[in-house]
């Protein structure tokens, strides 16, 4: 075993384009909750983003129209949702489980001819003379511009929901959804909104998957990404700074496995690769055990459907 | 002659299967705290609904100040000038105070501004609240402050509120009461829904009473009494609940420094409850909803379990027994919340009778479930409480609220408990089975049986309990007989003073 091949400057810089894309799904599903509903479609939806991004960016040459198609895929796999659970006040639960199964089928067909397929590159942000600071510019300033705008997104969902009036009635309806209603709030409508954003966000993560992280397509290649969004979304008490963290502990945990692996680390492979799984299960249990507070924090309608009544 | 602030003329509004509204007609005068009267499922929340533009009437135009009005949104209703306290309060638990406030309001100023003016205004009308406090650990009078105070932020020309004093403590009313007559006495009009007479008589001077969807009186509340007022609410002369003295017998239900914590985070944790209740006795426990109430039934039901000793019917020890073996001792519970905790809303009223009754029923053979038998318990509870319902396969959820807490109260009576507790058994119930289900409740306790009634409905406790002690902050004050008990005397005890100070004022 050889640990003196671990750069932690290197690992610091990895775990920030490793954690990117989960960062971007947690955050949409954090609006999606904190409007009261409960999506678990999120792994599909990721899915299906990285293999449309991804043949999208493959036929274009230009990997930003492929996140943008790649956002439109998974608020469109999301609109199918939001119709089921919003319009036909399907079983929230059951409708985005099926939405996860649906997108890795889909996603697997429609990635049938994609494998083996190199992506046209996504280029670097320039920083100039930033990116030459020792250690923090190697850390901070030699990223694509995703990285930043995943960042620039949670400082805005946490804008959004503390300091905007938007944000607040969003946050109303998640509460509770019969008094939002009561006072003339369209409970569905900001919900299917909501609904929307996440679909988008989750799509733009499974995109810089298949276009960044690994670059290729490869078949169910989200591994668990969208469930370990979902845990990070409760584990961060549905806060945008908390989800931040979680999502670089993930993705700390998961560059620092891989290079064990890579150094020989002499445990088995296995258990290295379910590392990151298992603290992140461990740190949300722990956090969640203090049941008063998760209480507190989580909206009060989650995962109920909305009927008007009366 | 000038028009009335708010006139309504012919308002009918139909649902599928039932006539909420039916060509209701009235006016509301500027300045005029006017009351609307009825029993519950009378219309009364509908057609208030249709002022503050939550549903469009079928039927019938309202005028505002002589001018065509027809809000088809809240904001709209907001606009023209009215507001709504809601009976059920639109409010958010988890947010503070201010920003429960902004969220009611159409074009809220920036939060803090907004703090300074709920700190003002709240001063002003003798409510005193803390913008930054959380709802969720603020009391219900509290809470309808919060609701008053958005209404009055907007300063609003019609004040409608639904039903606002079920909740509050007699001290609490008062402190209403000054606020409203402070707002009528600033020009502004109140339409005041309530089915409580005294209230009435003492605060409005108009009133129109609604029965089944339709105006079927008007009256100066000044000019009549609380029985005339009743008996035009429900058509037809009220039969007072009978209670012959009763001598207190053996010992069954005793409660020993009961301390237990609450599951929910909003919820109130018991501290040292400690209780009687002897054979032949009604014990009624009144107090503000949140105060303990559902703590106080889950631990006597055996949901939340305790130290064995802490709980004991009839000298048993059940603190640490589950349900089912409480319910073998012969310690029955009725819970408030009648879809979702007593009943199962979805399944039949055959299942839901099994669900509580299938042990002292016999109802279970061996793990299988005796349909025909369980099939006539619940017909003889339908039979002998007068639940209106086609038949016993009918769904829970189908049944109206009276109807359903008829059949709940009488699935445990016909178990012939020796100890039933009972929380809220007559909220949201019409005045004539409220008070069928008090007879129940008195003949039961006529028949040997200790009987704990759970109750904000100070009235209702008076009417049934022998003793009286108050749940409040989780504590519970020693039991008083009700003879002689003044409301003043339980203002006290519900806000916690209870002991020293009123012996010394009795």
């Amino acid at each position: 075993m050889d640990l003196s091949s671990l750069n932690i400057v290197v690992l610091l810089a990895s775990l920030m384009v490793a954690a990117t894309p989960i960062l971007m799904a947690a955050i949409g599903e954090l609006v999606v909750e904190k409007a009261g509903v409960l999506n678990l479609g999120v792994e599909g939806m990721m899915i299906t983003g990285a293999v449309s991004g991804f043949a999208i960016a493959v036929s274009t040459g230009n990997p930003l129209i492929g996140m943008v198609a790649a956002v439109i895929a998974g608020a469109a796999l999301a609109l199918i949702f939001a119709i089921l659970t919003q319009g036909l006040m399907a079983n929230q639960v059951a409708s985005g489980l099926s939405l996860t199964l649906f997108g890795l089928g889909l996603s697997a067909l429609v990635g049938q001819g994609f494998v083996g397929v190199v992506p046209p590159r996504t280029p670097k942000l320039d920083f100039g003379p930033l990116s030459d600071i020792p250690v923090l510019g190697q850390i901070f300033f030699r990223h694509d511009m995703l990285v930043y705008v995943s960042l620039l997104m949670v400082l805005a969902v946490w804008y959004f929901l503390t300091r905007t009036r938007a944000g607040r009635i969003l946050r109303a309806v998640g509460e509770n959804h019969h008094s939002a209603h009561a006072l003339g709030y369209r409970v569905k409508r900001v919900r299917v909104l909501a609904i929307l954003f996440g679909g988008g966000c989750a799509g733009l993560g499974g995109a810089y998957l298949s276009l960044v992280r690994v670059p290729q397509w490869t078949e169910g290649m989200t591994a668990g990404a969208g469930w370990i969004a979902l845990a990070i979304v409760v584990f961060a008490s549905w806060r945008p700074g908390r989800a931040l963290l979680g999502a670089y502990l993930f993705g700390g945990i998961m560059v620092l496995q891989l290079n064990l692996q890579a150094a020989g680390f002499s445990i088995p492979v296995e258990y290295l690769s379910m590392s990151p799984y298992l603290v992140t299960i461990l740190v949300l249990v722990i956090m969640s055990s203090n049941r008063a507070r998760i209480t507190l924090a989580a909206p009060g309608s989650l995962g109920q459907s909305f009927h008007a009544a009366g | 002659m000038k028009p009335p602030l708010l006139s309504i003329k012919g308002l009918t509004k139909v649902y599928p299967g039932v006539v909420a509204n039916s060509d209701v007609s009235f006016d509301i005068g500027e300045g005029e705290v006017h009351a609307l009267l009825g029993e519950n499922g009378a219309g009364k929340s509908t057609l208030v609904k249709a002022i503050y533009g939550l549903i469009v009437p079928n039927e019938g135009v309202m005028e505002w100040r002589g001018v065509p009005y027809a809000p088809g949104a809240p904001s709209e209703a907001r606009a023209t000038g009215v507001a709504m306290v809601f009976q059920h309060f639109s409010l958010f638990d988890a947010m503070d105070v201010a920003e429960n406030v902004a969220l009611g309001m159409d074009n809220p100023p920036p939060i803090r501004e907004l703090a300074a003016k709920i700190t003002d205004v709240s001063h002003n009308y003798g409510l005193p609240l803390d913008p930054s406090r959380m709802v969720g650990d603020l009391s219900a009078g509290e809470r309808q402050r919060v609701e008053i105070i958005r209404c009055l932020l907007q300063n609003p020309q019609l004040l409608i509120m639904d039903e606002p004093t079920s909740v509050l403590t007699p001290q609490e009313v008062e402190i209403l009461f000054r606020t409203l007559r402070q707002l009528r006495g600033e020009g502004k009009s109140i339409l005041y829904i309530s089915h409580k007479l005294e209230e009435i008589r003492s605060l409005c001077e108009n009133a129109t009473v609604l029965r089944h969807g339709k105006v079927v009186g008007r009256a100066d509340p000044r000019q009549e009494s609380a029985r005339s007022l009743a008996e035009m609410m429900v058509g037809q002369s009220l039969h007072t609940p009978s209670r012959p003295a009763a001598q207190p017998g053996k010992l069954l239900l005793e409660v020993q420094d009961l301390s237990v914590t609450s599951p929910s985070a909003f919820g109130t944790s018991l501290r040292k409850v400690s209780l009687a209740v002897r054979a032949g006795e009604v014990l009624g426990i009144g107090g503000v909803a949140g105060n303990g109430q559902d703590e106080l039934l889950g631990a006597l039901s055996g949901e939340l379990r305790t130290t064995p000793e802490s709980i004991r019917v009839a000298g048993e020890p059940v603190g640490a027994l589950g349900p089912n073996a409480r319910r073998a001792l012969g310690l029955l519970c009725a819970p408030e919340e009648r879809l979702g905790h007593a009943a199962a809303p979805d399944m039949s009223l055959t299942e839901n009778a099994l669900l509580t009754g299938a042990y002292r029923e016999n109802l279970v053979r061996s793990g299988f479930i005796g349909w025909s038998k369980a099939r006539d318990f619940a017909e003889k509870i339908i039979l002998r409480f007068d639940v209106r319902t086609p038949g016993a396969h009918v769904a829970a959820r189908a049944l109206s609220g009276g109807n359903l807490q008829k059949f709940v109260i009488g699935r445990e009576i016909m178990q012939r408990p020796s100890v039933l507790v009972v929380n809220q058994p007559t909220w949201g119930v019409d005045a004539s089975a409220a008070a069928a289900i008090r007879q129940a409740l008195l003949d039961l306790a006529q028949a040997g049986a200790a009987v704990v009634v759970i109750s904000q409905d100070l009235d209702e406790l008076m009417e049934v309990a022998d003793n009286f002690a108050a749940l409040n902050g989780g504590q519970l004050s020693a039991p008083r007989p009700v003879n002689g008990l003044t409301m003043d005397q339980i203002g006290l005890m519900l806000g916690g003073a209870e002991g020293g100070e009123t012996d010394a004022a009795a």
